[in-house]
């Protein structure tokens, strides 16, 4: 299991790469969205996927499942939705002041 | 007792909350936000004071033991780093009162401040990695605010390509802590260095060191993760420039500092002499060229900044107590004249209307003081006897050719030449020469202006003759931090 994981977080972080290479600014906030959806799921794959009861609750299982990289998912989720929440209004912005949502475009005025 | 170290962050995240809601009532909000950043001020005295004498205070948050829960800690390094940056803060809060345009003032801007504080102080504070990345987080979303604070063509512009890479870099962050995650399996901050001690795992802790030291160098703006920050600290006014280059790129130096002396001590033969030290030489080098290169006087002072923080990469590189003590009294010495010499950037702005150094000349006639105290700033920056400049680089070099690293020592030479270059630029342009701003403008009164950059000026002039004192102050520091049982045993009470 942590194999095919291993290989599907690859796939996202190239899909990520190939994304942030593009010279259309939506793809680029794209882009961060599926990296933090890669990065979430190395997070939670390096600890080991486990199959055990929840922690604290009982006392009385075999196994239990480490709590703390569930934990540390769920903030780095919530920081990643408010960091995308600014960088979509950023771009928009961007996007209004300078007429163009082109990277390529964007480069070359007088004050660069 | 211990409960205190947690009120620098607490502090100003309750009154920046508070100030959301008074956002309409500008007056108001600088009065409050003004005695904030005093109390917090004075608070960091104490606190440097307090642990100065009575050792590390730990703070475990909500009783929870400490390999368990988050742990706030508050050593000799954190409090001097606590310090430095509420100084920092205030001097640029008060400069800010008279430069920041009203429409600004009223877009959440003492808010946006006062939550800045909140995630710098975090993260000299915190003791687990993963809180640091909070904190880190909470740091750049509020930067993110600044930095296109306004909303200007071109801060948008430039900002964007600033949100990417770190929105990159912190990614990068969270696959740091997963594998630190999947071989110690704990994100205390001690524990870890407890455990990297007992399992002698050197390859695979290397990964983990240079992907750790990748983060912080972007933050920290190193060779070749810079490119990002003379353009994007062009952009915003000088308080806010000022406030940057005082605080975030010290934030990713003491991030470095403090892992790499906790927790990535198993190898320093390949981590600090080999990548720490070959990088600070590069990123000293270009970033002393690019300052060299520029006509505009923040484009030259954000260059300066990125030569500069390399200084500090270098102490620690060389790993002797005394060019690490030297590192942390380089650190006091450019969190308080670098600032400095961008609300100068401000003041001048205010007076000739422009930052391009070719458009102004002659400030000497008409502002002497204002003159003289850059003048001052200026030779500190560039490292001349016997302000604060000389006693910080000193203890570097020296301590570079006592452990015979003979090219970095030259290097940073060099570049203090060149420094003293960049400096004389832009006195002969901006100072010397024939008036170019007219009647009208040399007209206009500064003194308020110099006002809140006249403790900073005063510090680097104490620092500079009271060097002793804070040399071995620093001293006591670099010891500390070079010793990790004594943090890890306080921190998990063994």
């Amino acid at each position: 299991m942590e194999l095919l994981m291993s290989i599907v977080i690859g796939i996202i972080f190239s899909v990520t790469i190939y994304l942030f290479m593009s010279k259309n600014l939506l793809r680029v906030v794209a882009a961060t969205l599926l990296l933090s959806h890669g990065v979430h799921l190395l997070l939670l794959t390096m600890s080991g996927l486990q199959r055990g009861a929840a922690p604290i609750l009982s006392f009385d299982a075999d196994a239990y499942t480490d709590p703390l990289p569930q934990a540390l998912v769920l903030t780095a989720i919530v920081i990643s939705f408010g960091v995308t929440a600014i960088l979509l209004v950023m771009s928009y912005r961007t996007y209004k002041v300078h007429k163009t949502d082109d990277l390529e475009e964007l480069r070359g005025s007088a004050d660069e | 007792m211990s409960n205190i170290v947690i009120l620098p962050i607490i502090i100003p995240f309750i009154i920046g909350a508070i100030l959301i809601l008074l956002y309409k009532r500008h007056t108001v909000q600088r009065v409050i936000s003004g005695i904030t950043m005093l109390i917090l001020l004075a608070f960091s005295v104490f606190l440097a004071i307090y642990v100065y004498q009575h050792g590390t205070v730990v703070l475990e948050v909500g009783g929870w033991e400490a390999p368990f829960g988050i742990v706030i800690v508050a050593d000799m390094l954190s409090t001097l780093m606590l310090l430095l940056s509420t100084l920092v803060g205030t001097a640029c809060m008060f400069f800010a009162f008279q430069t920041i345009a009203m429409d600004r003032e009223k877009q959440f801007f003492y808010p946006l401040f006062l939550f800045l504080m909140v995630g710098v102080n975090g993260s000299f504070l915190t003791g687990d990695l993963f809180n640091l990345f909070v904190f880190f987080e909470v740091m750049l979303i509020s930067s993110y605010g600044l930095i296109v604070h306004g909303g200007t063509g071109y801060q948008l512009r430039e900002s964007f390509k600033y949100v990417i890479i770190n929105v990159f870099a912190s990614a990068l962050f969270v696959v740091a802590i997963a594998w630190i995650y999947s071989i110690v399996g704990t994100m205390n901050m001690a524990h870890i260095a407890q455990r990297v001690a007992e399992l002698d795992q050197a390859g695979a802790l290397n990964i983990i060191a240079i992907m750790l030291f990748i983060v912080f160098a972007s933050k920290g703006a190193l060779f070749p993760l810079h490119f990002w920050l003379p353009k994007s600290y062009y952009g915003p006014p000088a308080a806010i420039a000022a406030l940057f280059g005082g605080l975030l790129t010290k934030v990713g130096i003491y991030a470095i500092i403090r892992t790499f002396t906790l927790i990535f001590n198993h190898n320093p033969e390949f981590t600090h002499k080999g990548v720490l030290i070959t990088i600070a030489g590069v990123t000293m080098f270009i970033g002393a060229l690019g300052a060299i290169s520029q006509f505009d006087f923040k484009r030259v002072l954000s260059y300066l900044i990125i030569s500069q923080v390399s200084y500090m990469v270098m102490g620690l590189g060389i790993f002797t107590p005394l060019a690490v003590a030297g590192a942390i009294y380089y650190i006091a010495h450019h969190m308080i004249v670098e600032p400095a010499l961008f609300l100068f950037a401000g003041v001048t702005k205010k007076i000739t209307g422009t930052t391009d150094l070719k458009k102004m000349g002659g400030l000497i006639g008409t502002h002497p003081w204002l003159t003289w105290m850059f003048f001052i700033a200026a030779i500190s920056m560039a490292g001349i006897p016997p302000l604060s400049g000389f006693f910080s680089k000193f203890p570097i070099i020296l301590g570079g050719f006592e452990a015979q690293h003979y090219v970095i020592s030259g290097v940073a030479l060099l570049v203090g030449l060149l420094t003293l270059i960049t400096m004389m630029k832009i006195f002969s342009h901006v100072f010397w020469g024939k008036q170019k701003h007219t009647e009208e403008q040399a007209k206009i009164s500064v003194g308020k202006l110099l006002l809140p950059i006249l403790p900073l000026i005063a510090l680097t002039i104490i620092l500079g003759f009271a060097a002793e004192p804070m040399f071995n102050y620093s001293m006591e520091v670099a010891q500390e931090i070079m010793n990790p049982t004594n943090y890890i045993e306080s921190v998990l009470k063994e």
